[in-house]
């Protein structure tokens, strides 16, 4: 008895050693970690701008385009929303991989910055989904506050910044870290584009140890303790959020 | 120019309010002049296109045809800058829209701070005066929230006043109340109107209309049916549509 679990324990020592310790194969794997979290915070960092951009340009059409003065100033905000419209269509009607592989094989054949090009995808697309994020929080202010801003001087801007901004950030902000959680897990597909992201260095493990178990096992579990990390912290703030309120 | 004239602070030619392509017509020609010093109070029945007309007053609510002059500019005029002149003309909404995510004091010292460019000391000192006036001097650094209906109100009559306003601009202050708290809302319009403020007042509280008013203004349709003093309105109305909006209401 002593002597099965002896063994089963000595068993997954040796795969242990030989999957993370022999020919210093963790160093791999930590370069995959160090990329995966570089390539979700740039990318994150992205698509939050992208995200404010694309949801100013949405909510401000969709909240006045009734109201506007007929002229070249309102025929250009309708192309620029028409173009705003189509790139959330399309980024978020077509699966990621294929954006990536797309971005790497067509638009930047060129480029033999791998890191660079998933980190421009994985930003493009988080863009979209942080721009509905961003424009559903703006249309969530009362048009009171809008107003109450307006009369009492406060122009367009003055009123986005001091009055709408603040409310909307802390109404999206939990939505927004589960969006930046969700793409921490979407960048595992950075391999297909050769990028040594932990997936890809686990499977690099894998091929080259042909045991499936510890590199396989051991990168979902470093996934999850992030995930949790991040979760964490995301319920650590939205009870700050919730003290200021009430 | 007679001196009547001179006083004129809003003069309102022909204004016109259309909705889907003219369809509904929220104003229809409406012509009016507020005096400087004035309290009008504007009646009617719901969807006369009262707070249509005071929304015109400040452009919030922009005109599809005729003209508002504030203080001798056409501000009906695109090229005109709005804000300069919102400025200069306060607003009190049914539904106060104080600023939540802003405490009592800064709800009150955002605008002049940031755009009257006065230093924080000074924003503050003139907010605690007024806080001082409408009995919340020691709700400074509450959150909206955290206070009643007719608190919140208050402060947002403070905040307008803020402003060092030419005009105050009051939509429906007190339909959105418990009305045990309509009265201390009321008592501050009221001592704000015997310091000489300008101001214009939609609301359904006949008995302030009557007590407070210099002129009531009475609309329906879109367009307005009648003026006169609290007492020719109230007492001797001339239209049958005053007589039996007056019949409803009184």
């Amino acid at each position: 008895m002593f002597n099965a679990i002896a063994e089963w324990f000595s068993g997954v020592k040796a795969e242990f050693v030989l999957n993370f310790i022999t020919k210093n194969r963790w160093k791999m794997m930590l370069t995959g970690v160090e990329n995966t979290l570089l390539i979700t915070f740039v990318a994150g960092m992205m698509g939050i701008a992208i995200g404010v951009v694309v949801a100013i340009i949405r909510s401000t059409w969709d909240k006045n385009q009734e109201v506007m003065r007929p002229g070249v100033g309102k025929f250009l905000y309708r192309i620029v929303n028409g173009i705003a419209k189509v790139y959330l269509t399309v980024i978020r009607g077509t699966p990621l991989v294929l954006q990536l592989l797309i971005m790497y094989f067509i638009i930047f054949a060129s480029s033999r910055n791998d890191m660079m090009i998933a980190i421009l995808a994985f930003g493009i697309n988080s863009g979209a989904y942080v721009a509905e994020i961003f424009r559903s929080g703006i249309m969530s202010i009362s048009k009171g506050q809008f107003e109450a801003g307006r009369s009492l001087g406060f122009n367009y801007v003055q009123t986005m910044i001091y009055i709408i901004t603040p409310q909307m950030i802390k109404n999206v902000l939990p939505t927004l870290l589960n969006e930046f959680i969700a793409l921490l897990k979407e960048t595992s597909v950075a391999g297909y584009v050769t990028v040594m992201d932990l997936t890809y260095a686990a499977s690099r493990i894998r091929a080259s140890t042909y045991s499936p178990f510890m590199p396989l096992v051991g990168s979902a579990a470093i996934y999850l303790a992030l995930v949790m990390f991040f979760t964490w912290l995301v319920g650590l703030l939205e009870r700050r959020l919730r003290k200021s309120e009430r | 120019m007679n001196a009547d004239q001179n006083n004129v602070i809003i003069k309102v030619e022909n204004l016109q309010k259309h909705f889907n392509g003219g369809d509904l017509k929220a104003l229809n020609g409406v012509n009016a002049e507020i005096h400087k010093g004035e309290v009008v109070v504007v009646i009617g029945p719901s969807g006369s296109g009262k707070s249509t007309f005071l929304r015109c007053l400040n452009l919030l609510e922009i005109p599809t045809g005729g003209t508002v002059t504030f203080e001798g500019v056409d501000i009906t005029d695109k090229k005109v800058n709005i804000n300069i002149h919102r400025q200069k003309m306060g607003m009190v909404f049914q539904q106060f829209n104080l600023f939540p995510h802003m405490t009592v004091l800064k709800n009150m010292t955002v605008a002049p701070t940031t755009l009257l460019k006065r230093s924080k000391e000074e924003a503050e000192k003139k907010a605690f005066e007024l806080l001082k006036r409408v009995n919340l001097f020691d709700r400074a650094t509450a959150y909206p929230h955290q206070l009643s209906g007719g608190q919140q109100q208050r402060i947002a009559i403070v905040r307008a006043l803020c402003m060092d306003p030419e005009v105050m601009l009051f939509d429906e202050p007190t339909s959105a109340l418990d009305p045990e708290m309509v009265g201390e809302v009321l008592d501050v319009m009221k001592s704000l109107a015997r310091e000489g403020m300008t101001m214009v007042v939609v609301t359904h509280e006949m008995g302030f209309a009557r007590e407070v008013a210099d002129r009531v203004i009475f609309m329906d349709e879109g367009v307005i049916v009648e003026e006169g003093t609290p007492d020719e309105i109230f007492n001797h109305p001339q239209q049958q549509r005053t007589k039996d909006f007056l019949n409803k209401v009184l």
